[in-house]
């Protein structure tokens, strides 16, 4: 009797405990941070799982940016879609178009009763993801923008001050010419993404704009621009700069040669994201990595204007309970506390998203420890947005950066001029947009 | 003589079945959820729903870069079948001459078989990566400067050296089958009237290898426009420039990163269309006219 009585006390205190354990409500998130990023990811997700006991988050690695973005949209077609989904800048478009699939951040943020202040936000980073009454869509995560990199230790050999790095176009040439008589070096500089880097962020560094209507935030009937005067020049430039040697061309989309010329030391100089920080330092064995603002055209008004952002923010689906929407909400509080938020940013090269990040990391004295890691925050806060340099946001745009790419392939094999192939792109681009107009209206 | 018969009517549904329902799911109701969807412009959610009719189609073949695509894919098809098949052919009459080495030689020409298509790919991408790898450096030496991603023919001739490379093994196979059921008598009598080895080829061996090279044509084509997908994507990912986007890659890039899922499905449709009538012709002409 006293046997049974205790074995069903234990049963009780067993299904208690089971409760208490299923009242944690559990929401997925999907991401597509592999490697180190992704494992710092999952450290997050397991502090913030550990910092309380009504919600679980659970991260699932989904694959590069555009697989886990068709994962999620596949997802919600089958009625299957995770609560909190990363998306890459250029699907903003798509993701905001869809307005019955989205639960905008700052309504989900007011519905869930979430101190929330968008304002605490850099407006450089969050003025991408508002929509034209400045309402915040999605929570940025990791944002980050071009910077160049450069080898101290070939600019020394070539007899060039290793701690300057090149501000203009103009002196990346002679730079490079230096390094490349000097046999320092084969090759002056390379890059990756020629879409993003050598395009949209040229656009607005010079304060060009990359199409209509406000680079597209303004509406879905906006048109492409970037045949203007100074991408022609750029591309023109470029080029002619492969065929000299002094630009070596690392491929498509995020450029996967690119990286390796830089590390070998075959090419001096390597512009691409401020988050390739942490891959740059890891295998630079051989030198000394200097860090640098992108080189800007002189005799272009108004260049230095700021560089625009890449990377993801996370974006809440439609389709869930209001519990899981209030787990969602209660870990993008926790996501953007300076402490998470200053860590995320330390350790990877993406921009701390808030002020209060950015002051965090100041008082740790990070950026005077590693010099060079604030070149990012510093290029892209260097003027307050102008209507060209806020960011860009077109239909179909993952599409439009691949024929980026083609009609620059197009133009480095010789088969057509910068003009023709920034023609083609505005064109073919266009055509793009207005056929994901057609399918939104 | 005792011949069973089955009375029962059921029964032979009920073997045919699971073959039946694997069909269904896994070909018949995809195939026909594309063809419903290659006529709908839908938003990538699904959340607008319009029937465009046949619009998708027009705009595919409106599009000058739907044309490119089904042109780059009769010349990589083409390439792919010729190189791989005539250097099988050449490797199966090697080792058909030889009496006791053959079998060591062609269980070692079999082995690329083995090798996942998505591994060959990223394998040639190695070998002919113009930072890293050897043959640009070996071409280099020769005066050559090889850039597949700039130059459009370097990338056409990797992705057809990376898919014809694991196909030569199972076109070998079937050549060497091939070559085993010619009866020696044949060509003996033509050597004994004076007719050297490439004479005998051309007039004795070739005719009578041609129900296999026929067949080898067919599966060939229909590897090259569906298996070297992986080849594709690890190593010119359709580019530069569009000038290696097969179909079968474009049906993709479209679908699954572009999200246009009405033009993919169209693609498909297309594609679907083409392999039908090269299995129709394989069963029509080629397996009754091909007969000694």
């Amino acid at each position: 009797m006293i046997r049974n009585l205790a074995v069903s006390g234990l049963a009780l205190a067993a299904s208690m405990t089971a409760a208490a354990a299923q009242e944690r409500v559990e929401i997925q998130w999907w991401h597509a941070m592999g490697g180190e990023l992704g494992t710092k990811l999952e450290e997050i997700v397991k502090g913030y799982n550990e910092s309380q006991d009504q919600y679980t988050v659970v991260p699932s690695f989904k694959g590069t940016y555009p697989e886990t973005m068709t994962a999620a949209i596949a997802a919600f077609r089958a009625n299957e879609q995770p609560t909190i989904v990363q998306v890459f800048e250029v699907g903003t478009g798509t993701m905001m178009a869809a307005k019955g699939a989205i639960y905008p951040v700052y309504q989900l943020m007011q519905d869930a009763g979430e101190d929330f202040d968008p304002s605490s936000f850099l407006s450089a980073v969050v003025g991408y993801y508002t929509d034209t009454e400045g309402n915040m869509l999605s929570m940025p995560f990791n944002s980050s923008t071009p910077i160049l990199y450069y080898n101290k230790d070939v600019f020394e050999k070539a007899g060039l001050d290793r701690e300057t790095p090149p501000t203009t176009w103009a002196e990346v040439v002679d730079f490079s010419q230096k390094i490349m008589e000097s046999g320092a070096a084969p090759c002056g500089f390379t890059t990756g993404w020629i879409s993003w880097v050598q395009l949209e962020n040229l656009s607005a560094w010079h304060n060009q704009p990359i199409g209509t209507l406000e680079n597209g935030f303004g509406g879905l009937e906006a048109e492409l621009t970037v045949n203007g005067p100074v991408q022609v020049q750029h591309w023109t430039n470029l080029a002619q700069w492969q065929k000299d040697g002094i630009f070596q061309y690392g491929g498509p989309g995020g450029g996967n040669d690119a990286p390796p010329k830089f590390y070998a030391q075959e090419c001096a100089m390597y512009m691409n994201s401020s988050a390739s920080r942490a891959g740059v330092v890891a295998n630079a064995q051989d030198f000394e990595v200097g860090y640098g603002m992108l080189p800007y055209y002189d005799d272009v008004e108004g260049a230095p204007q700021n560089s625009i952002i890449g990377g993801a923010t996370l974006w809440v689906l439609q389709g869930h309970d209001e519990e899981e929407y209030k787990a969602a909400a209660d870990f993008f509080t926790y996501l953007s506390s300076p402490e998470v938020q200053a860590d995320w940013h330390q350790f990877s090269g993406y921009l701390p998203i808030t002020q209060a990040a950015y002051d965090l990391s100041t008082e740790q004295g990070f950026y005077d420890q590693n010099p060079g890691t604030d070149v990012s925050i510093k290029q892209i806060t260097l003027n307050p947005p102008t209507e060209n340099s806020k960011g860009l946001r077109f239909g179909n745009y993952v599409q439009i950066r691949t024929v980026i790419d083609e009609e620059f392939q197009a133009l480095l094999a010789g088969q057509k001029h910068a003009q023709g192939a920034l023609d083609a792109v505005v064109e073919r681009g266009n055509a793009l947009i207005r056929e994901f107009e057609a399918a939104n209206k | 003589m005792k011949r069973t018969i089955f009375g029962h009517r059921l029964l032979p549904w009920l073997l045919l079945f699971p073959q039946l329902a694997v069909t269904f799911v896994f070909f018949l109701w995809p195939a026909g959820q594309a063809a419903r969807q290659s006529f709908l412009r839908e938003d990538a959610f699904g959340l607008k729903t319009e029937f465009v009719g046949l619009a998708n189609y027009a705009a595919l073949f409106r599009d000058p870069l739907y044309l490119n695509s089904l042109q780059v894919t009769v010349v990589f098809s083409v390439a792919v079948a010729v190189l791989s098949m005539g250097t099988a052919l050449l490797f199966a009459l090697a080792v058909d001459r030889m009496l006791r080495s053959a079998r060591a030689y062609t269980t070692l020409i079999v082995w690329p078989y083995a090798v996942a298509p998505a591994i060959a790919g990223i394998m040639w991408w190695f070998i002919f990566n113009p930072t890293i790898g050897i043959m640009p450096y070996l071409l280099d030496i020769a005066g050559y400067d090889w850039n597949h991603g700039i130059d459009t023919t370097d990338a056409m001739i990797l992705v057809v050296i990376a898919s014809s490379w694991k196909q030569i093994s199972y076109n070998f196979l079937f050549f060497v089958a091939g070559l085993q059921a010619i009866p020696a008598s044949l060509r003996e009598a033509a050597a004994i009237d004076g007719a050297g080895p490439v004479k005998r080829f051309f007039t004795v061996t070739f005719p009578l290898l041609s129900p296999t090279t026929f067949f080898l044509l067919v599966v060939n084509v229909t590897y090259t426009l569906f298996d070297t997908f992986p080849v594709i994507h690890a190593t010119t990912e359709g580019g530069p420039a569009q000038s290696t986007n097969i179909l079968v890659y474009k049906v993709f890039v479209d679908g699954f990163i572009g999200l246009n899922l009405g033009s993919s499905a169209a693609q498909s449709v297309v594609l679907m269309a083409i392999v039908i009538a090269l299995t129709a012709i394989q069963f029509r002409w080629i397996e009754r006219r091909v007969e000694y």
